[in-house]
């Protein structure tokens, strides 16, 4: 046993990091560590960048411009990324769409579409929940009906991230109603200029709207645009939600937000006395650190499993559960740590260039927001009680 | 980075599974934990014979292996027959027998042939109600021991302990002049007994000091957390089978969703527990080490009240029974939280390093 990385994985994680210095642009790191807003604009300058090193999609097969990296190698990508507090890359088209592509699609679907992801022609946004299917999502109602050459299609659904930029959205819709629910429904990619399409904001708790609800009355769908079979769609559906295991856990996203946290930790002082230095949150701050060592090290043998060609279920929702618990306890440390400046909300304060008077220490301007956005860690993906169904299912076989 | 155990090390462990298996089945375990000292002698020389204590010391000192995942190997397998025994106390006194060059007692040990324990945590003194530790006095070759030291595991059947006293460690001998031992069974099988000395002559092991009996304190926190999580594995897989067989209301009870997120909790809480003993033994010869055996040992005792409460609870009446083996392992795993440092003291000490660093 040997939980170093071997010269070549140590040699890689040096030009990745090279390449973070030179190439990450310090306003973008700045803008995260900042917790500020990223515009679409800064999304798809990192988006740029990557694509133009060859390192946007290390998960497809290299003739469709792909890495080929081993999964040690996408492991220390994304945790050196996280650290160096680069922009999330947008991951609709790249890491959910683009697998089922590759697997489930046409040579001809594959060569039009993934290379207007690569090259960003193509903003892409997930249509799965509704309204009335969330955690059963396979109760979806959104409805496609093939007339001649065209799917007409009519419903609606919701939580569409970031929907607002997006150029097209592939959609779980139903196409049978006659059997089980899990059976008559398909996956379809539809252009989100086509007449029908009506996108709405939804403004939530933070008071951001990174979400929205689409609306879809008489959408015309080219056939063509059916990946795989008709009423097969729930499989390659399951497929995407396992396919990307190696970042679930969002480890690099917790090791950067614990690095700041500790940093607070150390220079706040409440009543008079380091945060640090008081018992009470030097044990929450201190059972969270192990709780993150711990989750590395089991993140790193599920990765070893997978790459060993094991399909690690039950694994990858304990990864899912805990560390979304674990970024959401760093996000009510930070908040606690905040005392009474937690309150202040200035939304301009999150955008590029506000030139206002901070109101109480700097890092605690976000603090509030990114606390109450994190609750949604545990509710998506397949909420933390979902992946506990999984986890049973798995491991009582009953 | 490769988490195989390695072929030698696999080797090991099965031929000591094997071995539990058929020399140390749970009936044998029933009556071998009613004896005087909550062990079996015979079975102890057969083990040293298989080379499970070789395993445990390195080449030079008349081992083959000592390294923390040979340890780790070991003691997993011990957790999982909650085989009793003085593994613990021959990994920790064995330690300083080796950095004080007794290479003739330590092989002595090593082939089974002597019983060897430490005596490392003070006595309750009943009269002052405070804690009681041994004091040392002498120079060169000749040393006297005075003072007491409480729960020393397997006490009554050493042959030799060895006693801390600050940063010192000396040998004695059982039996010899001033030395009492009062035995005693332990709640959770195994002996152990306190230590009276009373000018008990000594043998200074000298080259040992506080680094040493850290060093030899850390390994024993390895070896539990291996052993901790391999008990663990065992409570889930024992409740995960009646949780498949048990049947209330018509179905068997993991059917239950309270039932299902519970134990799905404690799976997970199980591997976050292998991941740290991993982690402490990964780091054992890196500057880190006191960082990874404190999280260790804090996840052991966390996890380990975890996996012993939920196991009762989901079994219900009959996890409160003598009779069914679970109770067993749930009674070794809280004790073992209370080995060398419980979860409060090393999240203490985990504190003091996170705030140094």
């Amino acid at each position: 046993m040997n939980l170093e990385y071997t010269p070549e994985e140590e040699a890689f994680r040096e030009e990745v990091r090279t390449f973070l210095k030179e190439k990450l642009p310090a306003r973008l790191s700045s803008k995260v560590r900042e917790g500020k807003h990223l515009t679409k604009a800064d999304m798809e300058e990192w988006h740029a960048i990557l694509n133009e090193k060859g390192w946007l999609a290390p998960h497809w097969p290299e003739k469709y411009g792909g890495t080929d990296w081993s999964v040690m190698q996408k492991f220390i990508f994304e945790t050196e990324t996280a650290m160096a507090h680069a922009p999330r890359i947008v991951p609709f088209g790249l890491s959910m769409l683009a697998p089922v592509l590759i697997k489930y699609g046409t040579e001809e679907q594959c060569r039009h579409y993934l290379p207007r992801i690569l090259d960003g022609t193509d903003w892409w946004c997930q249509g799965y929940s509704e309204p009335g299917a969330g955690s059963d999502l396979a109760s979806l109602k959104t409805s496609a009906v093939r007339e001649g050459d065209h799917y007409i299609v009519n419903g609606q659904k919701t939580w569409t991230t970031l929907g607002q930029h997006a150029d097209w959205i592939f959609c779980l819709v139903r196409t049978d109603s006659s059997g089980k629910k899990q059976e008559g429904i398909s996956f379809l990619l539809i252009d989100m200029k086509s007449p029908g399409i009506e996108v709405r904001p939804i403004k939530l708790l933070d008071g951001d709207a990174e979400v929205n609800e689409v609306f879809f009355t008489d959408v015309k769908v080219p056939v063509e645009n059916l990946v795989g079979e008709e009423n097969k769609g729930w499989t390659y559906a399951k497929y995407l939600l396992t396919y990307e295991r190696t970042n679930i856990a969002g480890i690099g996203a917790s090791m950067a937000a614990l690095e700041q946290l500790k940093h607070v930790a150390r220079t706040t002082k409440k009543n008079g006395t380091l945060l640090i230095d008081d018992p009470l949150f030097a044990q929450r701050l201190a059972r969270l650190e192990i709780d993150l060592e711990n989750m590395k090290t089991t993140n790193l043998r599920v990765l070893d499993a997978a790459g060993k060609g094991g399909a690690p279920v039950a694994e990858s929702s304990m990864l899912k559960i805990r560390g979304t618990e674990i970024r959401q306890e760093i996000g009510a440390l930070m908040r606690r740590a905040a005392g009474r400046y937690a309150q202040p909300f200035v939304a301009e304060s999150l955008e590029e260039g506000y030139n206002g008077t901070p109101i109480g220490p700097e890092w605690t301007g976000p603090v509030s927001s990114q606390y109450f956005n994190n609750r949604k860690l545990s509710i998506f993906g397949g909420s933390n009680e979902v992946q506990r169904e999984i986890i049973t299912k798995a491991i009582l076989e009953l | 980075m490769d988490f195989a155990i390695g072929e030698d090390r696999q080797m090991l462990a099965d031929t000591m599974s094997r071995f539990l298996a058929k020399n140390f089945d749970w009936e044998k375990r029933l009556k071998v934990i009613e004896t005087e000292h909550g062990f079996d002698r015979a079975m102890w020389s057969e083990l040293a014979e298989l080379g499970v204590l070789g395993a445990l010391f390195s080449e030079d000192v008349g081992g083959f292996g000592g390294s923390a995942f040979d340890i780790g190997v070991v003691f997993a397998e011990v957790g999982r027959a909650i085989a009793t025994g003085p593994f613990l106390e021959t990994l920790m006194a064995g330690h300083l027998l080796a950095a004080a060059g007794e290479s003739e007692v330590l092989e002595s040990v090593i082939g089974g042939e002597r019983i060897v324990t430490l005596a490392h945590a003070p006595a309750h003194d009943a009269e002052s109600g405070e804690d009681r530790d041994v004091t040392a006095s002498g120079s060169g070759d000749d040393w006297t021991l005075d003072g007491a030291k409480g729960v020393v595991g397997y006490l009554g059947a050493a042959d030799l302990i060895v006693v801390t006293s600050g940063d010192k460690a000396f040998l004695v001998e059982a039996g010899g002049t001033g030395v009492s031992v009062s035995d005693y069974r332990m709640v959770d099988g195994g002996s152990g007994g306190e230590l009276h000395l009373s000018g008990a002559s000594a043998k200074l092991l000298s080259g040992v000091d506080a680094g040493t009996i850290a060093a030899a304190e850390a390994a024993g926190v390895v070896a539990l957390s291996w052993e901790g999580v391999a008990v663990m594995d065992q409570l889930r897989d024992q409740t995960l089978e009646y949780m498949r067989t048990r049947k209330q209301f018509g179905v068997p009870i993991g059917k239950f969703q309270a039932l299902q997120h519970r134990m799905a909790t404690l799976a997970l809480e199980i591997e976050q527990a292998r991941s740290s003993s991993i982690n402490a033994a990964a780091f054992f010869d890196k500057p880190e080490r006191d960082r990874f055996v404190a999280a260790a040992k804090y996840t052991l005792g966390k996890v380990g009240n975890l996996a012993a409460e939920e196991a009762i609870q989901i079994h219900g009446g009959i996890g409160m029974t003598w009779e069914l083996p679970l109770s067993h392992y749930a009674k070794r795993m809280v004790i073992l939280g209370h080995l060398l440092g419980d979860e409060d003291e090393h999240l203490s000490r985990y504190i003091e390093l996170l705030r140094a660093a």
